[in-house]
Order: C-alpha cells, then sequence, then structure tokens
C-alpha cells in the first residue's frame, strides 16, 4: 500500500514536472530559431513570463461567447494534462500510464481539437469558422496516419501501452527494425502537423488567412488565452516525448531511485534539446505549405505509415 | 407448456399487451380528449418499455433462457417463443428507446395536430404501437413463421410512419424505395430460412440449430442472411432507402428506426450466424469486415456533405452500422481461425457498439426533433445560435455529438476502443492477408471516427453556435419539459455506459457464453476501475479515471483562476477593422466541409452551379452571386439506376400479358399450380 502511494505521488510529480517543463520547452526553441536565423532571441524563461501575463489580465468576451466558449480552454487544458499525465517522460513503471494507453492518448487530442473547433464557431466569426474547418480537415488526416504508426509499434510490442511498450523497447536493444524507421517518419509528420508548425501550419504568423490553430482561438484572452497557449506547448512537449521515448529510450528510469530519476532527467532534458535543434532547422528550411498540399503531406505521412505496417507483417514477423 | 414459463415471459407479455393497448387507445383518441387520450397511449408505451426492459435484463443479468409455445393459426404450426440472453440485450436496446420516446412523444407529436396542416394523429399512435409489437415479438420468436411474420410487421408499420407526413411527393418516394428494399430483403431473408430449415426439418429454431450443413449451404444461408438482414441495417451498398426514409419520419419514429429498427437487421445476422448456423467461418468475416469498413467510410463521408440535420443523422447510422459490422466481421475471422477468445472480444465489440449507437443516435435524432419543433427549420444553413435559445438541448445534443464522435469519456469511445483492440490481435492470425487487410480496416476506422469528429463539429457548430441565420431561429424557445427528460435519459444512459464499460461487459458475458461459448473475464479482472480486454499488459483505459479527472481540473482551474479576477467585460468579436459583422458572414455548413469536399473528390458526383450577374457599367461590378452544390451517392447512380431502368424495360417487355381479363389471369394461375405440384412431386 505505502509503495503504491509513492508510485502516485511520483506519477503526480512527473506529471507536474511535465506540464511545468513545457514552457521552457518552447522558450528552447524560439531561442535556437533566433540563434539560426541570425536574431535577437529572448530568454528561455519568456514564455512564463507570457503566460503570467495573461493570467494577470482581465478578460474581454466576444457578445455572441456562450458557456461553451468559456469551457473550452479548461476542457482543453484539462485534457492536455491528462495525456501528459500518461505519457512517461522520467520513469516507466508509473501507475498513470494504465489511464490511458497510445489509442486513448490520440483521442485526448482529437477531445481537445473537437472542442476548439467549437469554441472557433462560436462567436460566428468567418475566422473562426476557416480556422475550424481546416483544422479539422488536417485532422481528420493526421488521425488514421498516427493510429497507423502507432499500430506498427503494438503490433512489435503486443502492447498499446505507452509504459509497456517504451519499456519493451529499451530492452530490445539497438537493433534496427525497418518497420520502425518508416513509423518513425509517419510520427514525425504527424507531429509537426498535430502541434502546428511550419510547414502546415505557422505558429508564429498573424495573417489571418495563414492560420489553421491561431484562426480558432483568435477570439480568446486573458486566463483563456493563456491555458490555450500552454496546452498547446504541452502538446508539443508530449510529441516530442513520445517520439523521444519510443525510438531513443536509453537512460528513462525503470526504477524510482534516486539516482537513476536523476539520470532519467538528465537524458530527457538532453534529448529533448537536441530534438527541439532538429525542428528549428526543419521550420528554417522549410516554408509554410498551401492548404490543399497538407492532404499530399498527410497523404504521405499515412503511407509511411502503411509501409511500416506491410514490412512489419512482411519481414518481422516470426522472428 | 406453462411448466417452462418464466417470470420474465409473463413481463414480456404484459410489455406487448401495453405496446398493444398504445394503439388500441390511440385509436380510440376521439375529437372530445384528443389530448388525454393521445398521453394515455404514450403512457402505455412507457409501460412497454419498462416491461422490455425489465424482461430483457432480467434474462440477461439471471443468465436464463425462457421458452413457451402456443397453438395459434395453421394446426400443425405452433408458435415457439424463446428469451436468451441475446434476445434480452436486443430488448433492453429497445425498451430504452421505447422509454425515452414515451416521454419525448406527448408534447413533440402535439405540434402535428396544431395548424394549418394539421395531420390526424390516431394513424401515428397506432403504427408506432404496431412498429414496436412488430420488433418486440420478432425479438422473442423461436421460430422462422413468428420471426417472419414480426419482421414484416415492423417493415410494413415502418411504411406507414415513413409516408405519415404524404403531402410531400419527397416523403412518398422515400417511403416507397423504403418498402421496395425491405421486401427485396424480405424475401432474401426468408431464402435463408428456407435453407435452414430444409436441412433441419422444421421451421422452429431449434431444429435449424441441431442441423448439419455442410460448408458450402451454410455459406449460402449465410450470404442469403447477410445480404437481407444488411439491407434493414443499412450496410453498403443497399443503404439507398435509409437517408431518405429516416429523416421524412417525424424524429420520435426516426429515433426508434435509428436507434432500434436497423439493429433488428444486426440482431439477424448475429442471430443466424452465431446461433442458428452455429459454426462461423472467417471467410465470411472477411466479407462482413470489408463491406463494414466500405460501409462506415462512405457512410461518414456522405453525412459530411449533407445540410439536413437529419439526413445527416442517417448517414452517421450507415457509418455506425458499419462499425459494427467491423467488430462482427472480426469476431467471425478469429472465431473462425480458432482464437476464440479474440473473437469473443470482436462479438462484445460489435454488441457494444450496437447498444451505444442505439442510445446516442436516438439522442440525436431527439435533438434535431427538438430543434424542428422550435424552429421548423431541418436545413442546418438556417439555424445557428440555438445555444443561446435551447441551452439544455444544445447540452444535450452535445453529449450525442461527442458520444458519436468516439470520444472519451464517453460510450461511443469504448467500443471503437474495443474494436481497435480486437483489430491490434492480428498478429495472432496465420494468414499473411488477414495479417494486412485487419490493421488497414483498423486505420479506415480511425480516418472514420475523425471524419465524424469533423462532422459532428459542423452539425453543432453551425446549428448551435455562432448566431441565428434566420429571424425564427433567433425567437426559438426551450422544448418542454417531457422533452428534455426523454433526450436527458439517452445522454445520461451514453455517460453511464462510456464510464463504467467494465459493468456492462459483465453483464454482456451471457450473451458471450451462449454464442461463443466463451467470456471475457481477464476485460474485468482489475476491478470496475480499469478495463483491460486482453491484460493489464496489453492495454488498459480507466474511463471513470478520465471523467474525474477532467472534472477536476475544470474545477481546480475555475476556482484558482477566477479568484480575485476581475470579471470578464463583453466587446464586438474582431472585425479587422472593417466595420460591423453579420450573420452571413459565417462559415456556413457548406463551406465547413469544402476542405475535405475538395480532399475526397471522387467519392461523390458533385455538381456546382455559380451563378454571376455583372453590372454592365464600366468598371465590372457584381451585383449577385448565386453558388449551389450538389453531391449525388454513386451507388444511386451507378447501380440503383441502371437496376430500375432494367426492370421498367423488362416489365415493358412482358406487359402484352396483362390483358385485363380475368380468365386469362385463372388460366395464369392454374398452369402455374400445375407447374408446382410438378416440380414437388
Amino acid at each position: 500500500m505505502d509503495s503504491q502511494l509513492i508510485d502516485w505521488v511520483l506519477a503526480a510529480a512527473q506529471g507536474l514536472l511535465f506540464i511545468a517543463a513545457a514552457p521552457l520547452l518552447a522558450g528552447w526553441l524560439q531561442r535556437v530559431k533566433c540563434h539560426l536565423q541570425n536574431r535577437g532571441a529572448p530568454s528561455v524563461w519568456q514564455p512564463y513570463r507570457n503566460l503570467s501575463k495573461l493570467m494577470g489580465k482581465r478578460m474581454v468576451l466576444a457578445e455572441n461567447a456562450s458557456w461553451l466558449f468559456r469551457a473550452v480552454p479548461y476542457i482543453v487544458f484539462g485534457v492536455t494534462l491528462l495525456a501528459a499525465a500518461v505519457v512517461p517522460l522520467v520513469a516507466v513503471h508509473l501507475p498513470t500510464a494504465a489511464i490511458a494507453d497510445m489509442i486513448v492518448l490520440v483521442a485526448f487530442f482529437a477531445l481537445a481539437r473537437f472542442f476548439t473547433a467549437l469554441a472557433g464557431l462560436d462567436i460566428g466569426t468567418a475566422f473562426g469558422g476557416m480556422g475550424a474547418s481546416r483544422e479539422m480537415m488536417v485532422g481528420a488526416l493526421a488521425e488514421p496516419a498516427m493510429l497507423m504508426a502507432v499500430f506498427t509499434l503494438s503490433m512489435t510490442a503486443n502492447t498499446t501501452n505507452l509504459s509497456v511498450a517504451t519499456e519493451y523497447l529499451l530492452h530490445a536493444g539497438l537493433v534496427l527494425r525497418p518497420s520502425f524507421l518508416f513509423a518513425l517518419l509517419a510520427l514525425a509528420m504527424v507531429a509537426v502537423a498535430e502541434s502546428s508548425r511550419v510547414p502546415v501550419d505557422n505558429p508564429a504568423t498573424h495573417l489571418e488567412l495563414t492560420m489553421l490553430h491561431e484562426a480558432m482561438i483568435l477570439e480568446y484572452g486573458g486566463r483563456h488565452l493563456a491555458l490555450i497557449e500552454w496546452a498547446s506547448q504541452i502538446k508539443l512537449m508530449i510529441y516530442s516525448v513520445f517520439i523521444v521515448d519510443l525510438y531513443f529510450p536509453l537512460g528513462i528510469a525503470t526504477d524510482f531511485s534516486a539516482a537513476s530519476l536523476s539520470i532519467g532527467v538528465v537524458a530527457v532534458t538532453a534529448k529533448l534539446m537536441l530534438l527541439a535543434v532538429l525542428l528549428v532547422v526543419w521550420e528554417t528550411v522549410l516554408a509554410k505549405m498551401r492548404l490543399f498540399r497538407v492532404p499530399q503531406f498527410l497523404g504521405f505521412a499515412f503511407m509511411l505509415s502503411l509501409l511500416g505496417m506491410l514490412t512489419h507483417v512482411v519481414l518481422e514477423t516470426g522472428i | 407448456m406453462s411448466a417452462t414459463i418464466g417470470a420474465p415471459l409473463l413481463l414480456t407479455y404484459a410489455a406487448l399487451v401495453c405496446t398493444l393497448l398504445s394503439g388500441a387507445v390511440s385509436l380510440l383518441a376521439v375529437r372530445r380528449h384528443p389530448g388525454f387520450l393521445h398521453f394515455g397511449s404514450f403512457l402505455f408505451l412507457f409501460f412497454s418499455g419498462a416491461g422490455s426492459i425489465g424482461a430483457g435484463g432480467w434474462v440477461l443479468l439471471a443468465n436464463r433462457t425462457v421458452t413457451d409455445r402456443f397453438q395459434l393459426g395453421l394446426p400443425w404450426l405452433d408458435w415457439h417463443l424463446r428469451i436468451d440472453p441475446l434476445s434480452g440485450f436486443f430488448l433492453v436496446l429497445l425498451g430504452t428507446l421505447v422509454v425515452a420516446i414515451s416521454l419525448y412523444g406527448p408534447s413533440y407529436t402535439r405540434e402535428f395536430g396544431r395548424g394549418a396542416a394539421a395531420q390526424p394523429l390516431p394513424p401515428l399512435g397506432v403504427f408506432t404501437a404496431l412498429f414496436i409489437l412488430g420488433m418486440q415479438m420478432m425479438l422473442v420468436a423461436d421460430d422462422a413463421l413468428v420471426f417472419m411474420i414480426f419482421w414484416e410487421m415492423m417493415s410494413l408499420s415502418g411504411y406507414f410512419l415513413v409516408v405519415y407526413q404524404h403531402q410531400h411527393a419527397a416523403n412518398r418516394h422515400a417511403a416507397f424505395l423504403y418498402l421496395l428494399l425491405a421486401h427485396v430483403g424480405a424475401l432474401v431473408i426468408l431464402l435463408s430460412f428456407g435453407v435452414l430449415a430444409a436441412f433441419g426439418g422444421g421451421l422452429a429454431f431449434d431444429l435449424m440449430r441441431a442441423a448439419k450443413l455442410s460448408p458450402l449451404w451454410a455459406t449460402i444461408a449465410f450470404a442469403c442472411a447477410f445480404a437481407g438482414f444488411g439491407t434493414k441495417a443499412g450496410m453498403v451498398p443497399l443503404h439507398v432507402w435509409l437517408p431518405d426514409a429516416h429523416p421524412v419520419a417525424p424524429s420520435h419514429i426516426s429515433a426508434l428506426m435509428s436507434g432500434a429498427m436497423i439493429k433488428m437487421g444486426i440482431y439477424g445476422i448475429v442471430r443466424v450466424s452465431y446461433d442458428l448456423i452455429g459454426s462461423v467461418r472467417w471467410e465470411w468475416g472477411l466479407v462482413v469486415l470489408i463491406i463494414g469498413t466500405a460501409s462506415s467510410l462512405l457512410g461518414v463521408l456522405y453525412a459530411l456533405m449533407q445540410h439536413d440535420l437529419k439526413r445527416l443523422l442517417a448517414y452517421h447510422s450507415i457509418e455506425n452500422i458499419g462499425i459494427i459490422l467491423m467488430g462482427l466481421g472480426l469476431s467471425m475471422i478469429f472465431i473462425g481461425s480458432g482464437h476464440k477468445m479474440l473473437g469473443t472480444l470482436g462479438l462484445v465489440a460489435a454488441l457494444y457498439h450496437t447498444i451505444n449507437h442505439a442510445l446516442f443516435k436516438g439522442l440525436l435524432f431527439l435533438g434535431a426533433g427538438a430543434v424542428l419543433y422550435r424552429t421548423h427549420a431541418r436545413d442546418l444553413d438556417q439555424m445557428g445560435g440555438l445555444i443561446h435559445r435551447m441551452p439544455i438541448t444544445a447540452f444535450l445534443f452535445l453529449v450525442g455529438c461527442v458520444a458519436i464522435s468516439a470520444l472519451p469519456p464517453f460510450n461511443g469511445f469504448v467500443s471503437e476502443w474495443l474494436t481497435f483492440q480486437t483489430a491490434l490481435q492480428a498478429p495472432a492470425l496465420t494468414d499473411g492477408l488477414l495479417r494486412t487487410m485487419i490493421p488497414i480496416a483498423a486505420a479506415m476506422l480511425a480516418l472514420t471516427g475523425a471524419l465524424a469528429a469533423a462532422c459532428f463539429v459542423k452539425a453543432f457548430g453551425i446549428a448551435f453556435l455562432g448566431k441565428p441565420r434566420t429571424r425564427r431561429v433567433g425567437r426559438a424557445r426551450e422544448v418542454p419539459v417531457g422533452m428534455l427528460a426523454g433526450m436527458g435519459l439517452l445522454a445520461l444512459l451514453c455517460l453511464l455506459l462510456g464510464v463504467f464499460p467494465t459493468t456492462m461487459i459483465e453483464a454482456m458475458a451471457p450473451i458471450t457464453q451462449l454464442l461463443v461459448r466463451d467470456a471475457l473475464p481477464s476485460a474485468t479482472a482489475q476491478g470496475w476501475l480499469w478495463l483491460t480486454p486482453i491484460s493489464p499488459q496489453v492495454a488498459s483505459y480507466s474511463a471513470p479515471f478520465v471523467l474525474v479527472a477532467i472534472i477536476l481540473v475544470f474545477g481546480v482551474g475555475r476556482l484558482i483562476l477566477k479568484r480575485g479576477a476581475a470579471p470578464a467585460r463583453r466587446s464586438d468579436a474582431w472585425d479587422c477593422g472593417f466595420g460591423h459583422l453579420t450573420q452571413r458572414m459565417q462559415y456556413t455548413s457548406t463551406a465547413f466541409s469544402q476542405p475535405i469536399r475538395r480532399v475526397f473528390r471522387g467519392v461523390w458526383k458533385v455538381e456546382e452551379h455559380v451563378e454571376t450577374l455583372a453590372d454592365a457599367g464600366s468598371i465590372p461590378r457584381v451585383t449577385s452571386l448565386h453558388y449551389s452544390v450538389h453531391t449525388h451517392d454513386w451507388a444511386w447512380l451507378r447501380c440503383y439506376l441502371p437496376i430500375g431502368r432494367l426492370v421498367l424495360a423488362a416489365a415493358n417487355r412482358i406487359g402484352f400479358i396483362q390483358t385485363g381479363n380475368i380468365h386469362t389471369y385463372l388460366k395464369f394461375s392454374f398452369v402455374t399450380l400445375l407447374v408446382f405440384l410438378w416440380i414437388v412431386s
């Protein structure tokens, strides 16, 4: 009973660490990007300052905003928080991992998207509708690609539980599975699309016609906006940790001793910093796509994950 | 055989009597007390529904089978009745919907008796009762005769309900198509029973169960049953009647049709293949899986293009039937390949989705009816902003939307998750083709789910959010409390079935014991909090946790953030500095689905028309722009219209024998009789 309690406390601590660290990742990303593009860089703590500024601001709601509009930021943040609690950041075997598996994780994101899109439609402006309509299209195409990639992994590990899968891969050693390579590429492409990055969406733009995610949340302000911004930072972090966990699980703690936990923290920090650099390079060399190129991009991701699945079935079963 | 009559059967008889009384009361609805008698009719329906739930639930929970037989009609053909856990499950499903509409109906139907276009109410009540009676009796039937009689009663009274508002030519056309396909379906079902009866030596289901069929005949019987019941269920490509017929019936009937009637098709497929034939084969499963995948994907893609709310919902029934069939197909594949436990999982997923769909589709149709009741609008592009005028209806409709989009923590997600888990066990199979096909089907299911979410963002967002697009919608009021109660009941059940899946799966164990002789002990082994279909290592999901976590974050977040904060200020929405925004600048449902229409073009036949009127001035200026888009179903254009033309041409050819002379007809009958006698002897 006592060890169970410790497990739950650790799980809660990991969840809190996750959401606390998410703005830091965004800040790091911004800083590296500025350096790479020869711009003056803000401090890595800037996202925290932005969030606290927004939290303290007085709210302005559009005339037509309904109760749903006011509830959506909390729902989105709650769902994202729950998703963060499920992903093993520092250690596997935490009890929260059993709440939801990879399929449920994808469904959490779908739930957040569903409500964000509804909030976009609530005010009755063209921007909101445009953002909602486009986001739902992107989501509809990204979700099957994502699940297909997840299926490839889960068929190898015979589990959809993220913690168990991570541990399986940790013990599998440094084998190179062709199916994983395909799935990794697909997953990376979907992650880019889902976390509203270039080339699918541009988080920095304020030209209305090029926005997807930003168009939906245009009417939000104050603490509502803070919650939504924070949730999207957490979402980016979840995708990053997801990729890092499944493909480079080295260093993640499998027991709860202080030594392995600190190794876990150091390892995941290093990996995330590296991944952020890769993302920055990707965002710097690519330009944002036209909206109707996005289906091709995501279709390609789907094809890749399908190839991964077929490779798994043809090459790797029975081994 | 009074010895075997159990209490559940008596309860069922009471329910049947209540259904009949409900019909009789509506028939007696005289001009003096229409309201009172009308209310009485729904009161009896309530008891009938409650009786069905009681009887079905009793059989299901106590895991007992009760039978009865009595002599009626032809002296050598007894009527066999039986309630086993499978029929009990469907009785509960039907009963729940009947209770919901009995709460909803009294206020809703009053609308039909009012105004210039007043309709007589007695036929509605009578045919509703007969419709429900048909379904109830069909579920307890234990021989092909009783089954077919009440199957026909359900189909025929359904026709009268579809054609109830017969002033509109479109309704008559829809009803005719419904009747036609219902009878083609019934004929094929009859063929299937014919094969089974020939091998079993009688019409009683017990004889059919005992029959030994060769694989070929078993496949023929299955194919006929699948085609016939599939027509009723609305699977692609036999679905064309469904999107026409369901929306034009009164909304509480639409709820019954989409919620319960098409499930009778699923009941028939399960009953014939798992119970009567007994040994399912994986080849059947593959066919069912492919048709299920096609139905779900095409259903949702067609639904996305609709702007009539009820028609949109009707197309979603096709999608959900597809998802149910996918579960059944997976189950058949696994059972046929010797993996009984996984087959059981697939069956549980399919049946779980069956009851889920009944609940949320019932809820959504009732919600659409509530909007129709207050605004007289079925077209999404005329609605908008109803969340301000009808907040409770909006909330309940939202619950239905979240549930049908397969999002946690509601019930639709649980059954789709179980289907995914079944599909992910594909590596257990030895056949390489199946191992590849099943994950692809699972990916299509994922696409379906995501598209369904897009469609319901559209449905809810355009209808309930934004600003009202017409004046009548802007003046709508909340519906009466009875209608809210009917919807609220279904919404509550959607939540309960989503949050406590383990309880539901435990309750379903007798069904799988009966059909597959296996249960899912592992699914519920970790207690009510954790759903672990195969083992905790493979996958787990804790719906209560998800719900509690979301509520906690919601509550705590609001508490912390709102403390000490200044109250929100209301202001205009952002208009780019151009001035006043009007409701016509909002996205419409056609605009909302435009990106998807463009991505998946080719699935529909899309006709776009743009009419531009230009001003004949020196500076070209558009004075009016009219845009219209129509999407057509390829199945109708490429499949049904040619068949229809062929039938017409054939009818013209043989028309010459139709002389109008009674003697000639008698001669034809006589010759036919002789030929049959010769064949039989």
